[in-house]
């Protein structure tokens, strides 16, 4: 079933230097930035509404039970059906805007939430208590504790679980194109539409591509958010870097 | 779209569901499956040399980046319309959550746990089988219950691969081609309640396998 592999390569650059893929409607530059532009979106909102209500519950630790159960939804829920459940309410709401990439975009926001806020909510949590009280004891109000003692402490698992976050939302931006829709999903989906799997394979690069070079990024912003002194104690046990969050993370790739 | 539900096609296809139910569970329990295999072998190694666990979980990090969608239609010209070419990336995508939580169950074992057991002459093997994986199973099975609910997600997306694949899926992307809600709607609504059936019975499975541990899952 497979062509020559070299025959492939050829085939597969070709396609990438192809001009029609290069400008114009349906170009690599087009699905790129609608592919961009749609997870930024959902990543924003998501943020927006998770992050204050994980930060409010890894303070006050009131309300602990709705973010465990968040979360345990949101990682049963698969994306594609998500995406899908979601398009019949909107061609309900707005039969012409109904295809758009409104239900891709109100899915990502969905899976993104349960990752943001519990990546917010067990970063606060991860705080040893003693250091709060120290802040207390120094007088610090409450908003100062969050933002002098928490934040910068929870910051590497905050940061961890908008990682996770964002990888969700860029395979989830992806299955859209099963529906509707731009981005880089496109290519996959009509290059299997149309047995042109020279399409498939520069769509699969692209997209595993701005994944992996997304979380490259912000694994970068994680090292670099990590307070100095929390690297230092974790050098003295001689831990793992590995700064991920002691939640499992609820993600679906 | 017809936005109305057509019960009829319901109550004629539950001899299909039945199929895509059975078809959806053996993708997901032979993915999971030779994932923990794999993943055990990957957890023991890199529990006693770190080195080597910054390696895997780099490995496996990539591998679990590639979007589901992507890595399907990527082997499908290589492994053709197989099993294989569904199983692959549904086995690669459990290895980053199962190998994490194996070496976190590992490594919740108490140092004077290990120090008891080798005092009482446990060889290395035995320690392994009847002390450290025992008290890892709370852990290990936090894992399993992630990367079941997880997987059972992802085989639905296998359904763009063609008609013999998907599960439950199968009825979403044939419900999408045809513009038939009632069909996309079932589709979704049995592979959400399977995620949920399954987390809730592996929950059940750990609580009688580790009946020392009062704490449950974390």
């Amino acid at each position: 079933m497979v062509p020559g592999g070299r025959a492939l390569m050829g085939d597969i650059v070709g396609w990438f230097l192809d001009p029609a893929h290069l400008n114009g409607t349906g170009s690599i530059q087009q699905r790129l930035l609608e592919h961009i532009v749609l997870c930024a979106a959902a990543l924003l909102t998501a943020t927006v509404i998770a992050l204050p209500i994980g930060l409010y519950i890894g303070h006050t630790r009131r309300f602990a039970g709705v973010a465990i159960n968040a979360a345990n939804i949101g990682r049963a829920l698969p994306s594609y059906a998500l995406v899908v459940m979601i398009l019949p309410v909107s061609l309900a709401l707005s039969p012409e805007y109904g295809l758009d990439p409104i239900p891709t975009f109100v899915a990502m926001t969905a899976l993104a939430i349960p990752a943001i806020l519990i990546g917010a909510y067990a970063g606060l949590r991860s705080i040893d208590a003693d250091l709060v009280e120290a802040g207390r004891g120094m007088g610090f109000r409450e908003r100062q504790i969050l933002t002098g003692v928490e934040l910068p402490l929870a910051s590497p698992i905050i940061v961890g679980g908008f990682r996770t976050a964002t990888l969700q939302v860029i395979a989830t931006a992806t299955i859209g194109a099963i529906v509707s829709g731009g981005g880089l999903g496109r290519f996959i989906v009509d290059g299997i539409h149309n047995q042109d799997y020279t399409t498939v394979i520069g769509g699969v690069i692209l997209v595993s591509g701005l994944a992996i070079g997304a979380d490259f990024v912000l694994a970068g912003v994680q090292r670099w958010v990590t307070p100095r002194g929390v690297k230092l104690a974790a050098a003295r046990r001689d831990e793992p870097s590995d700064v991920a969050p002691p939640v499992p993370s609820p993600s679906t790739p | 779209m017809d936005l109305s539900i057509d019960w009829g096609w319901l109550a004629d296809h539950v001899g299909a569901m039945y199929e895509r139910f059975l078809q959806h569970l053996q993708l997901v329990v032979i993915a999971v499956l030779a994932g923990f295999v794999i993943a055990l072998v990957l957890g023991i190694w890199a529990y006693r040399r770190r080195r080597a666990y910054a390696w895997i979980i780099l490995v496996a990090g990539l591998l679990y980046t590639i979007p589901s969608l992507a890595a399907f239609a990527l082997l499908r010209p290589v492994t053709g319309l197989t099993l294989l070419t569904a199983l692959i990336p549904l086995t690669t995508y459990t290895l980053l959550i199962l190998v994490r939580a194996n070496v976190a169950g590992f490594d919740s074992v108490p140092a004077d746990v290990l120090e008891a057991a080798e005092g009482m002459g446990y060889t290395r093997r035995q320690r392994l089988l009847r002390v450290e994986l025992p008290l890892a199973l709370p852990l290990i099975m936090a894992g399993i219950r992630l990367a079941t609910v997880t997987t059972i997600g992802l085989a639905t997306v296998a359904s763009i691969l063609g008609e013999s694949f998907g599960g439950f899926g199968f009825f979403i992307t044939e419900g999408l081609n045809r513009f038939f809600l009632t069909e996309i709607l079932a589709g979704a609504v049995l592979s959400i309640a399977l995620a949920f059936a399954a987390d809730f019975l592996l929950v059940r499975l750990e609580r009688r396998i580790t009946p020392w541990s009062r704490a449950g899952a974390r």
